[in-house]
């Protein structure tokens, strides 16, 4: 499995001059920000999860697929107007509004053939057909754009400055912004609004919903598009950070955010972006210390099991997560 | 009119006869790459077995079972072969990776007790990534694992010094390794089924099923509901150890590959496909999510020579298409698994 997230972690120079102390500052400073603008993407793909979750209580397995998906189809668009001379802001702002819509589609669609149909059935029931969604749809990618990493055309200036001795590049910047945006609308939408009001209604209790005239089934389906649509921003963005993206993709990134998504609570919205902010911010600073920690007997290869070993631990001590309430023995 | 008793005699003597041809007939007709597969899924069976323990009687979801087959595996690997010089027998290895997987077992189990449902999935799945990225990287500083190359040129399995690979002559005909193989790792799937059966007969298989319906009610029956998953995960874990073990010296190689996420996804989607806590539905499980896929391999590609006159799509990746789409039809046509245990299927239905 090709780790495609390991080798871009690695700590970047720091600018020369000053101390060893400040220098050693300046490290930490950048891995705290390598960190956060990882981790604003697992939040994004971790919303997902957790929304999916809090509303029929199934992990939605295929969900990281999504996201692939998202990328893909928006390098698909990239790459051909890339030298149609329109501006990069405007074709990344096209592709997104693609990828944005076939996920859209896509999370629909999973939801009616996949789950709808399961509803009440065995508990392991829908994870098995989410299995099977994923290889499907991971299998269709590779058919579609074939096993070889895209490189995402640079659409946006290149820039980068120097914050507090940290590098900075525009990009991360843009990329921390749309996240802490998006998450602010969702949450806006999920706590203002009468579709959120049905939302959360239909997540505390489906049949009550039902009774009290909520339509649970275009609720949940909207729940669906919405964290595809997430899911698809995400794509764009992580594809954009790294600079490529591959049908494989989905997989470890799915993984990590649903992680995230445990780690702050599964089934809540806050606890999803606090548990992606600090697994990508845990990723950062251990794999960059991991080696000083254990007198260099543990390398950076080991930066998966300190994310995991994290959330181990947290859940030993807070069975429900971070931020996740305390549900009664019989839930 | 047969009674009862002879009718079950004579039932356990035609899977006997099958299961003693079953390499014969699938060798002499399809070829010996096919009774390599008839291997792989008895191992699969031993698995799915053992994970079924854990799934299907004791209602904990585990996504990292493949850590102990990885353990088993391993332990094989580094008690016999050149890697450390050491060449320990068969009988003396297999015991004990039972027992190091089922400590592993308690491992993973101890500290995820309080855990319920989809969070002790996510922690299992990250227990399998753990021990997986600990075989990757435990090459330096001291050379352990020997990391991502793997360790090969594994001892054989032998039994009293003879090596099955080579194939044993009797009455002047040779059965080939392969199909002494099979046999050994039938025989030990026979044990395990009976140790399971067992198992779900007794005390403590009543207690995990207790355990699966309702845990507060268990407690309160005053099961001790701590010792009792523990022991579910021991157990689960030490089939997988014996599994691994024999994986290892029957490809006489191993690397970390081996032992990713997809493959513990594959034996739960053994267990659930047949049928959660019905030992037979389990077996067949295996047995069709082992051979699926070969056949989708050997097929694939002539299919579409015949359908369109050439080959359109890569046949490794419509294999996999075709899996998933047949994970996804199974489950939404047969929920409960191909083949549910008739008894929980009359409580379901009683409930409803």
């Amino acid at each position: 499995m090709p780790f495609f997230f390991s080798s871009s972690l690695a700590p970047q120079a720091a600018p020369s001059g000053g101390g060893v102390y400040h220098r050693a500052v300046d490290i930490l400073l950048q891995q705290i920000f390598n960190g956060l603008t990882l981790g604003s993407i697992y939040a994004l793909v971790a919303l997902g999860y957790t929304m999916v979750y809090g509303i029929m209580g199934l992990i939605n397995f295929a969900h990281g697929e999504v996201v692939m998906v998202g990328a893909l189809s928006a390098v698909a668009v990239m790459k051909p107007l890339a030298d149609s001379g329109l501006p990069g802001p405007v074709i990344l702002l096209i592709a997104l509004l693609v990828a944005v819509v076939v996920c859209m589609c896509l999370g629909f669609s999973i939801e009616r053939i996949a789950y709808r149909p399961l509803r009440g059935a065995p508990r392991l029931a829908p994870l098995i057909t989410a299995i099977g969604v994923s290889i499907v749809l991971q299998q269709l990618a590779m058919l579609a754009w074939g096993r070889n990493y895209h490189a995402v055309p640079t659409l946006l200036p290149a820039g980068s400055h120097e914050v507090f001795g940290a590098q900075v590049t525009e990009l991360q910047v843009i990329i921390l912004v749309v996240a802490a945006v998006t998450m602010a609308g969702l949450m806006l939408l999920v706590n203002r609004t009468r579709l959120g009001r049905a939302m959360r209604a239909t997540a505390e209790n489906p049949a009550i919903a039902g009774l009290m005239g909520v339509d649970v089934n275009r609720i949940i389906a909207t729940t669906f598009v919405i964290g595809s649509a997430l899911a698809a921003l995400a794509g764009v963005l992580v594809s954009a950070n790294y600079g490529i993206a591959h049908y494989h993709m989905g997989f470890m990134l799915g993984l990590k955010a649903f992680t995230a998504a445990v780690l702050g609570g599964i089934g809540n919205l806050p606890g999803a972006m606090l548990g992606g902010v600090l697994l990508g911010l845990i990723e950062a600073l251990g794999a960059g210390y991991i080696g000083d920690l254990t007198g260099g007997f543990l390398g950076s290869h080991y930066q998966d099991v300190f994310a995991f070993f994290v959330l181990i631990v947290v859940l030993v001590f807070r069975p429900s997560g971070l931020m996740g309430e305390k549900v009664s023995e019989r839930a | 009119m047969m009674d009862a008793r002879r009718k079950a005699n004579l039932g356990a003597l035609l899977i006997a006869a099958a299961l003693v041809l079953a390499p014969v007939v699938v060798g002499m007709s399809f070829g010996n790459a096919w009774v390599r597969i008839l291997d792989f899924a008895v191992l699969y069976v031993m698995l799915a077995l053992g994970l079924n323990i854990v799934v299907g009687f004791a209602g904990l979801l585990d996504l990292g079972y493949i850590a102990f087959y990885a353990v088993g595996a391993y332990l094989y690997a580094l008690l016999a072969s050149p890697h450390f010089g050491l060449h320990w027998p068969i009988w003396a290895i297999l015991p004990l990776g039972a027992l190091v997987a089922g400590l592993f077992g308690v491992l993973l189990g101890a500290p995820t007790l309080r855990l319920r449902g989809d969070y002790l999935a996510i922690v299992t799945l990250g227990f399998g990534e753990i021990i997986r990225i600990f075989l990757n990287n435990l090459n330096a500083p001291i050379n352990i694992t020997n990391g991502p190359k793997g360790i090969a040129r594994i001892d054989s399995l032998a039994i009293a010094g003879k090596p099955l690979a080579k194939g044993i002559e009797v009455f002047g005909f040779t059965i080939p390794g392969l199909y002494l193989y099979y046999y050994l790792f039938v025989a030990l799937a026979l044990g395990i089924v009976f140790v399971t059966i067992r198992l779900q007969d007794s005390r403590i298989g009543r207690a995990w099923v207790a355990i699966r319906e309702d845990e507060v009610a268990a407690k309160a029956c005053g099961i001790d509901t701590r010792n009792v998953k523990l022991l579910a995960f021991a157990m689960g874990a030490s089939f997988g150890g014996v599994a691994g073990g024999l994986f290892a010296g029957f490809q006489e190689f191993v690397s970390p590959e081996s032992f990713g996420l997809m493959e513990s996804i594959m034996v739960l989607c053994m267990v659930v496909i047949g049928g959660m806590g019905h030992i037979p539905g389990v077996i067949f499980g295996g047995v069709l999510l082992a051979v699926l896929p070969e056949v989708f391999r050997h097929t694939a590609a002539p299919m579409q020579q015949w359908a369109f006159g050439k080959v359109v799509l890569d046949p490794e990746s419509l294999r996999m298409l075709l899996f998933g789409i047949a994970l996804i039809a199974v489950m939404l046509y047969r929920p409960a698994g191909l083949w549910p245990d008739p008894r929980h299927r009359r409580e379901l239905a009683a409930r409803r």
